[in-house]
Parts: C-alpha cells; structure tokens; sequence
C-alpha cells in the first residue's frame, strides 16, 4: 500500500496509519462521484433557469478543494480536539442562526442562509454535526459525573436549536437535528420507555404539523394517496429509475434533468437512476451504507463513551440524510427536501460534510491503547 | 483532564454490572445512574440496534431499486413530453384509395438565442450569406437586440439547415417544428384547403375537421382522414377545367364527379387553384372555391328539375303538349325561346328544346308552392351539407310569386353552387332518393330518403340520354358510357339586371344512363366562343364537351364497363321519343 512508511512518526505518517482508511476511500468516491453527476444533472436545469451552464459545477468544484481540506485537517485532530471543535462551531453556528433570522435575506420563503461579501452560506448545515458533538459531550459529562444537569442542558440546547430552525423555518432540518440527538440520547442509555415516548412524541409532532401546517398535509397526502394531485417531482423521479433500468439510458441520455426543478440537489439520484441506471444507484447507495454500518460496527469496539456517542451522531446524521433523500426519491417517503451527502450540489452542505465526516475521522482514528491516548490527547491538550 | 474516568473504567470490575446484563436505570434518580462499565456495554448494545434499523433501511432501499428497474416505464417518460412542440401534429388527409393529400413534416426552424450571439455584426452577414432571402440589416438588428429568443426563420429546408449549421455560430439554434405539407399541391387545394404557420386548419377540410385532425394522438397512431376524393380522377377533372378555361378564356372553372346514389365526391375542382405550400402567393380569386362557394344561376339545366316535379306530381304526362308558339308575358316580363319552334311542344320537346316558355307553363301547372316543396325536397333551398367551411347558401326569392315559379323553371331567380346543382340532379336520376353530398369516404349513413317516384326518375333518365343523342347535348357524348345530360347557360346577375355576353355555361351529366353511377358537373365561368364553337359560348358548346372527356378519362378508372350504345337492351332501357313514346317502334 502506498503511503508513509510504517516507522515515519510524523503527524501525517501517524495519520495514515492510524485513521479508517476505507471509510476515507468511501467519503473520497462519494466526493468524486458527487462531483461527477453535478456536472451530468445541472448543466440542464442551469439552461432552463437561463444562468452559465456550468454554474452550478463550477461552484461545485470551487467548494471541492475547501472540502478536502476541511476534511483531512479535521480528521488529524484529536477527540479532546473534536470535542473543541464541535463547541466552537455550535457557538459559531448559533450565533450566525441567530444572524439569519435579524438579517438573512428571505429566499424561497425562509430566512435560512447568511451572504456575507457575496458567498451565500447556511449556517444550520455546521450547526447540525457541531451539535452532534455537544451533545455527545453533555451526555458524556452526564454519565461521568452522574449529574443529571448535563442532560437537561442537552435537552434544552436542543429545544434552542429546534425553535432557531422552526423560526426559519427548516422543519427538515430540525427533524434530522431532533432524530439524532434521540439517537444518541438513546445510546446514552435513555430507558426504553422514554424512547417510548420520544417515538410517540415524534409521531404526536408529525400529525400535528401535517393537521396545522397545510404544505405538511399536502405533502402527506400525495405520498398516501398519489391520484390526489399533482406530484411531479416524485412521479417523475419515479418514472426515471423504470426508464432507466438495470444499466441506464446511458450518460447524457436523461430526460428528467431537463424537467426536474431539484434535478441536481436533492432529485440528483434520480438522475442517476435514468442516466447510470440501477447497478450504479445500488452502489452509492452500498457506499452510503459501507460508510454508516463500517462506522457503527467500529463503535461496538469503542472504549470511549464521548467518541462512540459523538461518532454514532455523525454516522446517523450522515446515514439517516443518505436514507431520507434516497426514500423520497423512490417515493418510499413523503416528498421533503433534504439532500443526499456529497452528492447533491450545495456549497454549504458540502464543507458542513466535510467536517462532520472529517470530525467522525478523527473519532474513529485508532488509537494504539488508552494510556498511549491519553498521552496523546494530553500531549495535543498541553 | 479526563483521566480519572479512563483510569475508573481500567480499574472497573466486570461482576459489578448485574449478572443477567440487564440495567437498572431510573433517570429520576441520579443516584442510581450507571456506572460506565455499565453505560458502555448498553451503548455498545444499542449501536447495534442502530445498525441493525440502518442494514434494514438500505436493504429497502435496495430492494426498491431493483423493483424500479424492472418495472416498465409510463409512456409519459417518452422525451416529446418534455420538449412540448411548438406546434402540435395532425393527422394526415389521403384520398379514398390512401394517396396522400395532407401530412405532416418534421423541418427546423431557425432561432437566435441573442444574448449568447458573440459578435452580432459578423453572425449576421455570415447566415445572410447562408439564407439569402434574409436581408442582413434585419438579422443584425434580431441578434443585437439583446432578447432571450427571437425566431429568424421558420420551416428551413435541410440544405438551408446544413449550411447554417456548418456555419458553427454560438447562440443561433434549430427547432423541430412540424409543418403541414400538401403532396399533391394545388390539385387538391380547394378541397383539402390548409393550415397557418402554427398548424391550425384555416381552410377547407382542414378548416371544417381542425379539431379531430389535432386529437391525433403523439404516438403517430392517429388514423388518417379519408376523403371521398380519387386523386385520379381529380387530376382529370382538373386538367380539363384548366384546358378548357384556356381555350374558351374563361375567368374560371368548377367541376365535380359524385357518386350519384351516396353522394361522395370523387373529384371536386375549382380553377384557378392556388398551391396550399405556398398560400401567401395565391391571389384572393384563385382562393375562391367556384364549386362550393360560389352560387350562380343554373339556368336551363333546371329544367330538370321542372320535367321530373311535373311529371312526378302527375300534372303533365310524358305526350302532353305545351303552347310555345310565341314569347310568354306575365306582368312587365317575356319569356322567351332561345331555340324557339313557334309551335306546341310535347314534354321531350320541351326538354330537348329547351323552351322556357314551356317549362314556365309546366311549373305553372304544378305551382308554386309546390314547386318550393319540391325543391326543399330535393335539398336545393338551403346550405348544403357539405364537410367544408366554404359552402355557400342558395339565393332564394323570399316571397314566391309566379314570376319567380316561371323564371325558377328554367334556371333564373334562384342560385346555387354546382355542389348544391349536382345533388339534386343526383337525386332526380340515382332513382329518386335523396343525395346528401359528402367528402368522406363511405359516404353518410342513413336510411334513403325517396324525394321522386321510381318511375319519373326512370324517365328523366331517358329523356337526359336523348338530349345527349338528339339535342344541346350531342358534344357531351362519350361512345360507350351512355351519357345523359341538359346544358345550362344563364346571364351573370349583377347589380339590377343581367350582363350580356357574361355567361355561366354548364353541363349536369350522369352516366351510364341505363343505370347511373356517377354525376358530373361542369361549369365555365365567363366563356367566350371560339373558331372551333362558331363563337358560341353556350353550355352545349363549352361545358358538354367537357364533360365528355371527363367521362371518356374517367370512366375506366371508376370501373365503369362500356356498352354498345346501339343494342336492343339499351335502346330498350332508354328509349323515348320526342312524341313521348317509350318503346322503340318495329323500325328498330
């Protein structure tokens, strides 16, 4: 295998031999393939909306470099570092929510991205992992100190981030950010009656938004009840996986770009399915899955509560977005927009990626014993 | 800083968690929160769990996949979908033997996309090089003007195509537009008609059928529109309207065969005619439809109609005598005799003759009103039914005196199209029934309607084929076909009176006589007399000898077997003579 050599005890030979490796790969083969189908779906719905053809891969390819870096300068750190990190960037990214609701511009009716010196960016994509890795401290200190103040802090960190996303509102958003922190509450140990509960809740919560909000009620009754209106997006998507069969129409042969609004976000493995057809769209999705169940299967090692319960975030918050996008886009789940990790175009989404699975990197680095860990994380800390 | 608890968990013994496993956990206590052995091994557990609903979720996901992918397409995925056409197909129009008369074309239509167009000064000169009929000022000022799209021109032909590709220019682009295309030009025009630039059926039968035409589906599975029409026997028709409007000078020509017992008409021309490819050229005149549109007065040939009601109403008998020994008055009017014998006449001589002194008398006898049911029967009081836009109603007096009784009997003070002419006279010889014309293959269904006796049908026929042996008629014969008809020359109306030596000449045929199949129709507009017609211009001189052609040409195409004129079955089946005898007497 290429690489450092065994002996080279510099930070990146430590790296290399000690991080997931195959998970790197799996991220880096998203990433290129990512790269790929924007330039496949988006040059067609940049000519319809009448901008660049290009546009979209070239903003693609702009965050691409940054992504890489953020990725890899990430996954060098050490999990107290993570931890670091992660508080910082809630700090970052709640502060900034807090901007996008004074002063963000109203873009397709929410206030939900800042633009700062013409770079538009959303600051809830960073408040998602960031938050990950709170909480996963907070339950840590939880556990360790046996203080129950830890986890009620979690709790209400959690209902400021809700309300933050509802204000914008992003009900997408703040679903992804609730379902992982369940998940991990449910790791640290919350009784099965809460889950209970928090199941309950969830689906208390769902009929409500789909009995007061009317868009909610929409959306639901499509997917229930397809003859019941108008449900391009899907339909179409739909249609494009039959058309496209076991090997796809063939690249460039696809007909939905050019008809789909989202074809390069959150419809993007559509695409995939006519153009590159079925065998292809079983392998991102086996990449997807390679990536969360590698990860959570690690975890089942993991002597360290902060990075299995941090780690496990990210992996759910990474596996359930690949999940959710690949549902609707197979009209398994009710239409909702959320777009597929490294692969749909999005600036924003893209870096936020980058350091959640960078951050998960970092976490899932082994580390040779404990007490070598612990000099290590001493060393970094000093 | 966390090394107290990672030394905690070295240092923690394994029996301290309860031996089945199981966690005793209480949230609401803090002092019974678990130790971080215990803590762990739960974690550990539960990511399991996790993983498991994950596995499960990407194996569904699979599953769909592959479910997708072997489930077959809804047609809608079909790429015309997507990219709507500008103009929407229609279904094609063929003859009754499937000749193609209308279609449609698939051909690129030549945009600018301006905004993209680089250098507008040089993209302009070079398409105008490419498209001379493109003035280049105007292509300069389309591709400088900074709009999202501009049409610079439509329908190219795929020479023009190729050379504005090869051009290579950046923001000029091609549409495929489908566009109507006549195969069969002008031959058809009057019929067919055509359709404007964005493919709506503007004229004729696609006027009259735009709608079922445009229900043609996407797919190309639409069924075309069969018309009655015979491209055969309309390219004959049409060439010899054209020739004769040549040699008599006439201003124009209107021609028709019909199936005399269904009505479908298997060749309908109006001339001058117009190429629908090209309709922008055609002047207005030649876009007049003289056969279905036009109305005029039929003159003599309506006598035809005066016998068939008097003897069908039994108020003259076929040796009755008529008083035409001098011009008829009534109020400030004469009738008088172009043909004048100055003597009594019996009904074939009346026919043959063509009195109208004597077809007044007869009309009389039968009277008006009679005479206005009779023809209301025979369908030549209003609009015809006929499958085109451009069908003109009859002119008819509002108050029917007895001038207009009179007058009617021989053709004036009523108008009509040679459509409308021909159906009735189709009526009077197919047997007596009702002829409702049409231009659909198969004709209309429907029971038959009887408007005139067996019998008086069988002498009109009689009487019509010796017109054709003995009187104005002679040229219209074609040896074999056993035609029969009347001629008709009437003075064109115009505004309060007549205008001399402006003639509408025509012949009503139908052959054979002994059993009609078909009739036809010709009519001159505005003829003049040559050397070869002794300088008539009348019906017997321009129109019959039409007709015969006509016949003489097209009848071997409709299958229609000659006879000898001259055998006993026919002579038998069509004797009448100008006594009003109806059999041959021992001489033959």
């Amino acid at each position: 295998m290429m690489g450092p050599a065994r002996t080279d005890n510099s930070i990146i030979g430590r790296w290399w031999w000690t991080v997931d490796r195959l998970t790197l790969g799996a991220i880096g083969v998203l990433m290129a393939v990512g790269m790929i189908l924007v330039a496949a779906a988006s040059p067609a719905v940049a000519e319809r909306i009448g901008i660049e053809s290009f546009h979209f891969v070239e903003r693609q390819a702009l965050f691409l470099a940054p992504a890489v870096f953020v990725l890899l300068a990430a996954s060098l750190l050490s999990p107290i570092g993570v931890r670091r990190i992660g508080v910082a960037g809630f700090v970052a990214a709640a502060v900034a929510m807090i901007a996008t609701l004074l002063w963000g511009p109203l873009l397709n009716g929410a206030h939900r991205w800042l633009v700062i010196e013409g770079v538009q960016f959303q600051p809830s994509e960073l408040a998602k992992p960031a938050f990950a890795i709170v909480t996963a401290w907070l339950f840590t200190l939880q556990q360790r100190n046996a203080d129950w103040r830890f986890g009620a802090l979690a709790g209400a960190l959690l209902c400021s981030v809700l309300a933050l996303l509802a204000l914008q509102p992003d009900f997408g958003m703040a679903a992804v950010v609730a379902a992982v922190w369940f998940g991990q509450a449910f790791l640290a140990g919350l009784p099965l009656l809460w889950v209970g509960i928090a199941v309950v809740a969830g689906a208390a919560a769902l009929s409500a938004a789909y009995t007061f909000v009317p868009h909610v009620t929409e959306r639901i009754d499509r997917f229930l009840y397809p003859a019941s209106g108008e449900n391009f997006q899907v339909e179409t998507a739909l249609n494009a996986f039959a058309t496209g069969g076991p090997f796809g129409r063939g690249p460039g042969e696809g007909v939905v770009k050019s008809v789909l609004p989202d074809a390069h976000t959150d419809f993007i493995f559509a695409v995939v399915g006519e153009e590159f057809g079925m065998v292809a769209c079983i392998l991102i999705a086996a990449t997807f899955a390679f990536v969360v169940l590698r990860g959570l299967l690690r975890l089942l090692r993991e002597p360290d509560y902060f990075v299995l319960l941090a780690g496990s975030g990210l992996l759910v918050q990474f596996g359930l977005q690949a999940a959710v996008n690949m549902g609707v886009n197979l009209r398994l789940l009710p239409a909702k927009g959320m777009t597929l990790p490294f692969i749909s175009y999005g600036g924003s989404s893209l870096l936020a990626l980058a350091l959640g699975m960078g951050l998960l990197l970092a976490l899932t680095r082994r580390r040779v014993s404990d007490l070598e860990a612990r000099w290590l994380i001493g060393k970094g800390s000093a | 800083m966390n090394a107290p608890t990672f030394m905690a968990r070295h240092d923690a013994d394994p029996t301290r968690s309860p031996p089945d496993g199981r966690v005793r956990v209480s949230a609401s206590s803090k002092s019974e929160l678990r130790s971080g052995n215990d803590a762990l091994a739960m974690a550990h557990r539960r990511v399991i769990a996790v993983a498991a609903l994950f596995a499960l979720c990407f194996s569904v996901i699979g599953g769909r996949l592959v479910d997708l992918a072997a489930s077959k397409p809804e047609a809608s995925t079909r790429t015309a979908d997507y990219w709507p056409a500008v103009v929407r197909a229609r279904a094609d129009i063929t003859d009754r033997n499937g000749v193609v008369l209308a279609t449609d074309l698939s051909v690129a239509s030549l945009f600018a996309e301006p905004r993209l167009v680089q250098d507008p000064a040089r993209s302009a000169a070079a398409l105008a090089a490419a498209l001379p009929n493109l003035p280049v000022a105007e292509l300069r000022s389309k591709l400088e003007s900074g709009r999202t799209f501009v049409w610079l021109k439509r329908h190219l032909t795929p020479k023009e195509q190729a050379e504005v590709n090869r051009l290579g220019l950046p923001g000029i682009g091609f549409q495929q537009e489908q566009r109507r295309m006549y195969p069969v030009g002008a031959l058809t025009a009057h019929v067919v008609g055509f359709s404007d630039v964005d493919n709506k059926g503007i004229a004729g039968v696609e006027q009259f059928f735009d709608n079922a035409l445009r229900a043609f589906p996407q797919s190309g599975l639409g069924a075309p529109l069969k018309l009655s029409l015979d491209t055969r026997v309309q390219y004959t028709v049409r060439e010899e309207l054209l020739r004769a409007m040549v040699d008599f000078n006439a201003k124009g020509a209107a021609g028709l065969v019909m199936d005399a017992h269904t009505g479908e008409l298997i060749a309908l021309v109006s001339v001058p005619d117009f190429d629908p490819n090209r309709v922008g050229e055609a002047p207005a005149d030649a876009r007049f439809n003289r056969a279905t549109l036009g109305v005029f007065e039929p003159g003599s040939t309506m006598k035809v109609m005066t016998v068939a009601m008097a003897l069908d109403y039994g108020t003259a008998r076929l040796d009755e005598r008529f008083d035409a020994t001098k011009p008829l008055r009534i109020s400030r009017f004469t009738i008088h005799d172009d043909h004048a014998k100055n003597r009594w006449l019996t009904v074939p001589e009346v026919f043959v003759y063509s009195s109208n002194i004597g077809a007044a008398r007869m009309a009389m006898e039968v009277g008006g009103e009679r005479q206005r049911g009779f023809l209301a029967k025979l369908g030549m009081l209003e609009r015809p039914p006929i499958e085109l836009p451009e069908a003109g109603a009859p002119l008819v007096p509002e108050v029917w005196r007895d001038i207009n009784t009179m007058t009617i009997a021989f053709g004036h003070g009523i108008a009509m199209s040679p459509l409308q002419y021909a159906a009735g006279f189709a009526a009077v010889v197919n047997g007596g029934f009702k002829v409702a014309p049409t231009l659909l293959a198969g004709g209309r269904p429907g029971a038959k309607e009887r408007v005139v006796s067996q019998d008086t049908s069988d002498i009109m026929r009689r009487l019509l084929r010796l017109n054709v042996e003995e009187g104005t008629g002679k040229q219209a014969d074609s040896l074999g076909y056993l035609v029969g008809g009347k001629t008709g020359t009437a003075e064109k109306t115009v505004a309060g009176g007549y205008k001399k030596n402006a003639l509408v000449s025509s012949f009503a045929a139908a052959f054979p006589m002994n059993d009609p199949r078909y009739v036809v129709f010709v009519m001159l507009d505005e003829p003049t007399g040559t050397a070869s017609t002794q300088g008539f211009a009348t019906g017997g001189w321009t129109a019959a000898p039409i007709v015969s052609r006509i016949v003489g040409r097209a009848g071997p195409m409709l299958g229609v077997v000659p006879v000898d004129d001259k055998s006993t079955e026919v002579r038998r089946a069509l004797f009448v003579a100008l006594d009003g005898r109806r059999s041959p007497s021992a001489a033959f």
